[in-house]
């Protein structure tokens, strides 16, 4: 019932991220239409011992449902999840989830910038992954998703040019949105001329390192009614993972998504082709073909000749990532909270230059670590209940 | 090369003494009869504890690979049936496509142990 979120071509934002969480939080209050002292449901994830305790301290919240779920790229969606059980069995009524990251400017300042967080703790204690992975040097996360690039390629026959595809469409969506990080469009041999930085991904292959900021407020549909903007409505949502660490991944063509997309439809009443408008979380072009195969948007195998006959693009038969992604709005590391927003913001209406026409059930597909985590929320206008 | 420096895990010490002769070693559940990697206290498949170490032959197929900057970084199968990530050295990274047979080798590290690592099978 309330979305906001924050992001600028210059890829910095002003502020502390606790200051931006802070933002966020009152932006979509007051786009809801409610206030902080309704808020008795408390999401967030970070660096923190416990997130959701120190937010709540920091903004003088003592909640009935708290929750630092932490599933790398996938949590905001699980947040949603979560939030939408607590409210269904009455646990809570008004929950918040928010997330705020500086990756861009505090490198800028001599910070270390965007890291995995998988791979800063195998740096600094024991994990399975600095005994068993660090010591080969893969580039994290990219290589774990050049790792199935490669894979996906040699058994299907998956090409660059299909994987770049997605690239290009999703500038293209960028193109209009003015806060996207990149907005001039490129073209498919931009991405192949591009540096291959893990073989077999170019940079163009690759989501953006930057700032950026959101929150998302839920609530029962019956308080929903009354409050300031039209609902948009959770219609069903699914979670799911399959490994932490690449090389323990069984499959490295399949993701959980084979798990938490089919549940989430199959909760929501709706299947894929009921879908108008696909938010799937693009860290990697990679990501979004094994998503769109996962989903059911098309059979196993089978991603590159559909990226390749579909217009993803605007203005086409199939809208994906129609803020810009990750590849070229913004990706402050855990990107999973603007899919959110973005497809209650084009259920609403509200996308402005890059609404899809009469949009009303959406799909928000988160995916964290390296492939790890999936969670797939689908959502709805009031038409689809 | 410049490798982070190795920290493992008590569990998996069999591993690595055997590094020491250049020899690859597997941890295998008695249950099941098939080998677990990376070790573990029990078996992820049918949660037994009857677990022990068994020679690997060293030969593996290369399952997925990447190249950066100016290493390869592989996960293969092992013949054994156990997927391990390693670089593949040896040769053009071009070279190193999935399906590729390759071959376990040694790079010694300064402590006595030793880190497997793979090239095409002659």
């Amino acid at each position: 019932v309330g979305i906001a979120d924050a992001a600028s071509p210059t890829g910095e934002l002003d502020g502390t991220t606790r200051g931006l969480e802070v933002r966020m939080i009152a932006e979509a209050l007051g786009d809801a239409g409610l206030a902080l002292s309704d808020v008795d449901g408390i999401f967030t994830v970070g660096g923190g011992w416990a997130s959701s305790i120190e937010l709540a301290e920091y903004l003088g919240i003592q909640p009935r449902w708290t929750d630092s779920t932490a599933t790398g790229g996938s949590s905001f969606e699980v947040h949603v999840e979560h939030a939408a059980a607590a409210i269904a069995l009455g646990l809570c009524e008004v929950a918040v989830t928010v997330y705020a990251a500086t990756p861009r400017s505090s490198r800028r300042a001599g910070g270390e910038g965007y890291r995995s967080m998988q791979a800063r703790r195998a740096q600094t204690s024991w994990t399975p992954m600095a005994e068993w992975e660090l010591p080969y040097r893969l580039r994290m996360p990219m290589g774990g998703y050049a790792l199935a690039a490669s894979r996906h390629m040699a058994q299907y026959g998956t090409t660059s040019e299909q994987l770049a595809r997605i690239a290009v469409a999703t500038r293209a969506w960028a193109g209009k949105n003015e806060r996207a990080r990149y907005q001039e469009p490129i073209t498919v041999d931009d991405v192949l001329a591009s540096p291959v930085l893990a073989s077999p991904l170019h940079k163009l292959d690759c989501c953006l390192v930057t700032d950026g900021a959101g929150a998302v407020v839920l609530t029962s549909a019956e308080r929903a009614r009354d409050l300031r903007q039209p609902p948009v409505y959770v219609l069903g949502a699914g979670t799911s993972h399959t490994h932490s660490m690449i090389s323990q991944m069984p499959d490295l063509t399949v993701t959980a998504g084979a798990v938490s997309g089919p549940k989430a439809f199959a909760m929501a009443g709706v299947g894929p082709g009921d879908v108008d408008v696909a938010e799937l979380y693009d860290s990697f072009t990679i990501t979004v073909l094994l998503a769109l195969e996962d989903l059911g948007f098309c059979a196993k195998g089978e991603g590159g000749p559909f990226v390749e006959s579909t217009d993803l693009g605007p203005g086409g038969s199939f809208p994906l990532n129609t803020n810009g992604g990750g590849l070229s709005y913004t990706h402050p590391g855990m990107y999973g909270m603007f899919l959110l927003v973005e497809a209650a913001r084009q259920l609403r209406g509200h996308a402005g230059d890059r609404q899809v026409p009469g949009a009303d059930v959406g799909v928000a597909h988160g995916c964290g670590g390296v492939l790890s985590s999936t969670s797939t929320v689908v959502l709805g206008t009031e038409a689809t209940l | 090369v410049n490798r982070p420096e190795l920290r493992t895990s008590p569990v998996s010490e069999p591993f690595w003494e055997a590094t020491r002769r250049h020899q690859l070693v597997l941890q295998w559940c008695a249950a099941c009869d098939r080998p677990i990697h990376y070790p573990r206290e029990i078996c992820p498949r049918c949660f037994g504890t009857e677990l022990d170490w068994r020679p690997a032959s060293g030969d593996a197929v290369v399952y997925a690979a990447t190249a950066m900057d100016d290493h390869v970084v592989a996960l293969v199968d092992l013949a054994e049936g156990a997927r391990m990530m390693t670089n593949v050295i040896g040769c053009d990274p071009s070279e190193v496509v999935v399906g590729l047979r390759v071959r376990v080798t040694w790079e010694d590290l300064e402590d006595g142990r030793a880190l497997p690592l793979f090239e095409p099978s002659r």
